[in-house]
């Protein structure tokens, strides 16, 4: 229940951080806020060659919003974003992701960067960028930035789609002129949930995105054109249990987590609805 | 090579340890600064009894390398009262309510509420989201809501 021994990095600036992932790649894990992380350290689950710490870095822990979008830096941590009241108003169904993100403590050290690039299937703001179109910025020292549209970045469970040795800088959360939520099911508050559902309905269109159900996010396109069209929840939930495929595991089996899914799309519908 | 020095502002004065950096932050104030108070449950995230006050914020201190607390402002249920002297509001209220019984959570959950308290946030969000965040298996919460219901009065927040 110790971590192991690895080499520890914690350079000042994003390019001594881009030379570590180019020299080792593969063998260095980012230590962004820990709170994935450390646990998996301390379980040995996780045994680095190198930990690449980027508490250092100032750049990568600010987030600005402009008039289509909150860009947000690796670095930020869950907790402070959660207080910014120009997020409530803007991104309504991420300011609601992240007080489901586990519990107050873990906030404060959790970052953006570190939960979109652990890419935990049952992980809300995963699901978020999904639905929102957002992306995701990465950098190398060979081939500097690049922008990886979110439904290309998440690879499946606990894995995205960046190269050994680029650095996830930064996160784009476009802004929908849209209502929107986020509703989950889980055995406990704080706990991973069983499924989830981030939910938008604006003018002409919908969004719908679960987490929880697949390896990776998933939008569920018939589900977002039945609610554009005045389906009923009832109606859209029984789209979403006919197009997902839900894995079994400890926590629920797979008829109740379809169940759920469509459970919560409701739930977010009827939320949502005047 | 990869021990380091980390400096951190514990319980008001400065500390510095000479460790290795996979060290956890619980393990720097246990074993090496002697913050007994610092339980250890779980050493993943989950219980909340190794919870500490980092730079204002309630945190788990199990779930930090020790050059991550480098230049951070630590403080343990050992400063929350000194020994003889006036419990804070939050201890006391657990003392009248009888909010423990084999105490292992309780300073973990002392250390949440006590940052709590200080940031304004309403009993109701301390009985929520903030005790969320610890496990106690002796007293079913009950007593523990109740003494946040009886430390909030003294801020005006009546449940």
């Amino acid at each position: 229940m110790k971590p192991p021994a690895f080499e520890y990095a914690d350079p000042a600036t994003l390019d001594e951080a881009l030379a570590v992932l180019a020299a080792h790649g593969d063998d260095v894990v980012v230590l962004a806020g820990g709170q994935s992380l450390i646990p998996l350290l301390n379980l040995r689950l996780a045994r680095p060659e190198v930990v690449l710490d980027l508490r250092r870095i100032a750049s990568l822990g600010c987030w600005e919003a402009s008039a289509d979008a909150l860009e947000v830096g690796a670095m930020v941590r869950l907790a402070a974003l959660e207080r910014d009241p120009s997020i409530a108003v803007s991104h309504a169904g991420l300011r609601r992701a992240l007080g489901f993100i586990g519990h107050e403590q873990i906030r404060e050290r959790a970052t953006v960067g570190g939960s979109l690039s652990h890419a935990d299937p049952a992980a809300e703001l995963p699901a978020v960028l999904v639905a929102l179109e957002g992306s995701v910025r990465v950098m190398s020292a060979a081939r500097g930035a690049r922008v990886i549209a979110a439904g290309d970045f998440f690879g499946g469970a606990f894995s995205n789609t960046r190269a050994p040795d680029e650095l996830v800088v930064s996160a784009r959360f476009p802004r929908l002129d849209a209502l929107s939520t986020v509703v989950e099911v889980a055995r406990r508050p704080g706990d991973f949930a069983m499924a989830g559902a981030f939910v938008a309905l604006g003018a002409g269109f919908a969004r719908v995105a679960l987490f929880g159900v697949h390896d990776r996010p998933v939008r569920v396109t018939s589900a977002e054109a039945a609610a554009v069209a005045g389906a009923t929840p009832a109606e859209v939930a029984a789209l979403v249990r006919a197009a997902v495929s839900p894995n079994a595991d400890v926590h629920a089996s797979a008829s109740y987590r379809r169940h759920l899914a469509g459970t919560v799309v409701a739930r977010a519908l009827a939320e949502l609805a005047p | 090579m990869n021990e380091r020095d980390v400096t951190i502002r514990l319980n008001g004065a400065a500390r510095t340890v000479y460790v290795e950096a996979r060290t956890l932050l619980s393990d720097v104030l246990r074993h090496e600064l002697g913050c007994t108070g610092v339980h250890v449950g779980c050493e993943q995230g989950a219980c909340g009894a190794c919870t500490v006050i980092w730079d204002g914020r309630a945190v788990r201190s199990c779930l930090a390398l020790a050059p991550q607390a480098d230049g951070a402002t630590i403080e343990t249920v050992e400063s929350v009262a000194v020994p003889g002297g006036e419990l804070h509001a939050v201890q006391q209220a657990m003392h009248e309510q009888h909010g423990l019984q084999c105490g292992f959570c309780t300073p973990g959950i002392v250390m949440s509420l006590v940052a709590a308290y200080r940031l304004g946030v309403s009993s109701e969000h301390a009985k929520a989201s903030v005790l969320n965040g610890h496990l106690c298996r002796c007293t079913g919460y009950v007593n523990i809501r109740a003494a946040i219901d009886l430390a909030w009065l003294a801020i005006g927040d009546t449940p």
